[in-house]
């Protein structure tokens, strides 16, 4: 059984800003998912959604086998939520913020005290449980966020961008954080995230939202593979590559070549494989090289291919359409 | 029910805790009523002298009214730490638990009305340093804390209403300035109901602040009319069944929002 299946989830706001225009995918058992995509894509939308916060205008969308809308009250006890807004009470403690939160989600009393002392343990809040939120660090703050959504034991976990805004340290300490989760076993993650990067390191599968739908989903590196094979840059001792592009193109394992002053690039299924055939054809031509590299594309490169617009350029919050 | 009871209580205790960690808040909580009664009984001293007062010590006089006063300007403000609550997603993140969404404005309302309670008994024991008691003894004592509980739950529902749907700081400002003093002063808070123009006290009559101040003025002298008591306590539960339900369709309304 799938632990979150979606389809055809569509949502428009109040004010008529269309969210959703068709939203799907599944995530199985125990898989950490990324749902990856620029301002605006309808990321939060789709886990307000998935959470029972947010009505859906069409579609269905199931979570650890409940339905959202006919058994939310199922599918809160199932899941831990991490809003984009964190929802972290800063005017208490840690500790305070995390009894509150499993009190409501009806841990027994004894229980919670266990468990709120393996969360602080765990998430290396253990010195810092007693004190205002509001004088935590945004890294410690993060992870107070991730333990509460923990605290009662949920089979599906939501994170709603857990390391925006976060410095690249704080960051690095909490991807060990959700890598240790996702080796949990029976603990399914959807997270979202701007960052190429992290969806990369994260998530086992990952789907690239833009405008309200899913333009592709797969594995980081079948997505990859589908799109360039890798990236192969040769540069010449000296003079041009013009010569050379059309040596390696006769070797007939390569894709696409493109030439830049000295440089050469070419695109090929299995690198590392074609480097010494490329090489040797060039020592054969008598053609001089100063280096090789070869480098995955990344995901990058796959939301550019598949959205046709550059990730980092892109900002479709409040886009008409 | 007995969940939702939990999980009001469980979020009454958060509000509390949050309130009395704010030391500058509390003392100015617990020490403005105090103050408005030593500023007004002299600033009005001479106005007992006038026709219309049956009394001769007018903080005898104001004390209920300031309790009223007191009880409505804080709960008027409650709506605020609601704004706080949904700019840092805390409603939000406590709507997809199991927490019953209930709980989230009820325990405002019941937080703004217990501070009523403490801040009646602050005004009426300084009244009572001043000289002037609570003729009614611990049945007045009790009506008056009840009224004041009353009037800080019913506008605590409209402020956090309010807030619901507005969601914004500067609105309710601006919503709360606005209805804030009127209210006040066309009420028999500061000076006898029957020295108000004939229209203010027409108006006054449908006015929360002056159902408590007349209900609680009644209690603190001897001639007291219980008809008037009972009425007037019976309008202000009927105020804040109202203001439950403004608040419960305000949380409606923000729910849809999300
Ligand atoms: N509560 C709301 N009311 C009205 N419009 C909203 C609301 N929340 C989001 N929107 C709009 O819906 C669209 C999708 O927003 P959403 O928050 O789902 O995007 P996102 O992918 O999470 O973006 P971000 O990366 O900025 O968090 C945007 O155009 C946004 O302005
Ligand atoms: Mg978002």
């Amino acid at each position: 059984m799938a632990a979150i299946e979606v389809e055809g989830l569509e949502k428009t706001y109040p004010k008529g800003v269309r969210a959703l225009d068709g939203v799907g995918f599944s995530v199985a058992e125990g898989e950490v998912f990324g749902l990856l995509g620029p301002n605006g894509a309808g990321k939060s939308t789709t886990v307000k959604i998935l959470a029972t916060l947010s009505t859906l205008d069409a579609g269905t969308a199931r979570v650890a086998g409940y339905d959202v809308v006919r058994e939310a009250g199922a599918v809160r006890r199932s899941i831990g939520y991490v809003p984009q807004a964190s929802g972290v009470d800063v005017h208490a403690t840690g500790r305070e913020n995390i009894l509150l939160q499993g009190r409501v989600q009806r841990v027994p009393p004894g229980e919670l005290r266990r468990r709120m002392d393996e969360l602080l343990e765990t998430f290396g809040l253990g010195d810092f449980a007693d004190r205002i939120v509001r004088t935590y660090s945004g890294g410690m703050k993060r992870r107070l966020d991730v333990a509460m959504g923990l605290v009662h034991r949920p089979v599906v976990l939501f994170l709603d961008e857990p390391t925006t805004g976060l410095d690249p340290e704080a960051r690095a300490a909490m991807w060990e954080e959700l890598e240790r989760l996702a080796g949990e076993e029976q603990l399914t993650i959807l997270l979202t995230t701007h960052y190429l990067e992290e969806a990369d390191r994260l998530a086992k599968r990952v789907a690239i939202v833009s405008r309200g739908r899913v333009v592709v989903d797969g594995p980081p590196d079948q997505l990859k593979r589908r799109l360039l094979g890798d990236a192969v840059t040769v540069e010449l001792a000296g003079g041009d590559a013009t010569a050379a592009a059309a040596v390696v193109e006769r070797l007939g394992v390569v894709e696409e070549t493109v030439t830049d002053g000295r440089h050469l690039r070419a695109r090929v299924e299995h690198g590392a494989q074609a480097v010494p055939g490329i090489l040797s054809a060039l020592e054969a031509s008598g053609i001089a090289v100063a280096s090789v590299t070869v480098a995955r594309p990344s995901l990058d490169d796959v939301y550019l291919h598949f959205t046709g617009r550059d990730f980092r350029s892109e900002d479709e919050a409040g886009s008409a359409r | 029910m007995t969940a939702a009871v939990q999980d009001t209580l469980a979020m009454l205790v958060r509000h509390q805790r949050n309130f009395l960690r704010q030391p500058i808040w509390l003392v100015f909580a617990l020490t403005q009523p105090m103050f408005w009664l030593l500023l007004y009984s002299q600033l009005f001293r001479r106005i007992i002298d006038l026709p219309g007062f049956d009394t001769d010590s007018y903080v005898q006089f104001l004390a209920p009214g300031v309790v009223v006063m007191t009880a409505f300007f804080g709960a008027v403000w409650s709506g605020m730490a609601m704004i706080d609550d949904l700019d840092r997603g805390v409603v939000p993140r406590f709507l997809a638990t199991r927490a019953h969404p209930g709980s989230l404005v009820v325990s405002q309302v019941l937080h703004a009305a217990i501070i009523s309670i403490v801040q009646t008994v602050i005004i009426l024991g300084t009244a009572w340093l001043l000289g002037a008691r609570v003729e009614r003894g611990v049945a007045g004592w009790l009506v008056i804390t009840v009224v004041a509980a009353l009037v800080g739950a019913g506008f605590a529902g409209i402020s956090h209403g309010i807030a619901l749907i507005v969601r914004r700081e500067e609105p309710l400002i601006a919503i709360l300035n606005f209805f804030g003093l009127p209210l006040t002063f066309i009420s028999a808070t500061l000076i006898a109901e029957t020295l108000m123009p004939g229209w203010m006290q027409w108006a006054a009559r449908f006015n929360p602040v002056n159902w408590g101040v007349v209900a609680a003025r009644e209690m603190s002298s001897l001639d007291t009319d219980w008809g008037r008591v009972g009425l007037y306590t019976g309008l202000l539960l009927a105020f804040v069944a109202l203001a439950s339900a403004l608040a419960t369709r305000a949380f409606g309304v923000y729910r849809k929002t999300l």
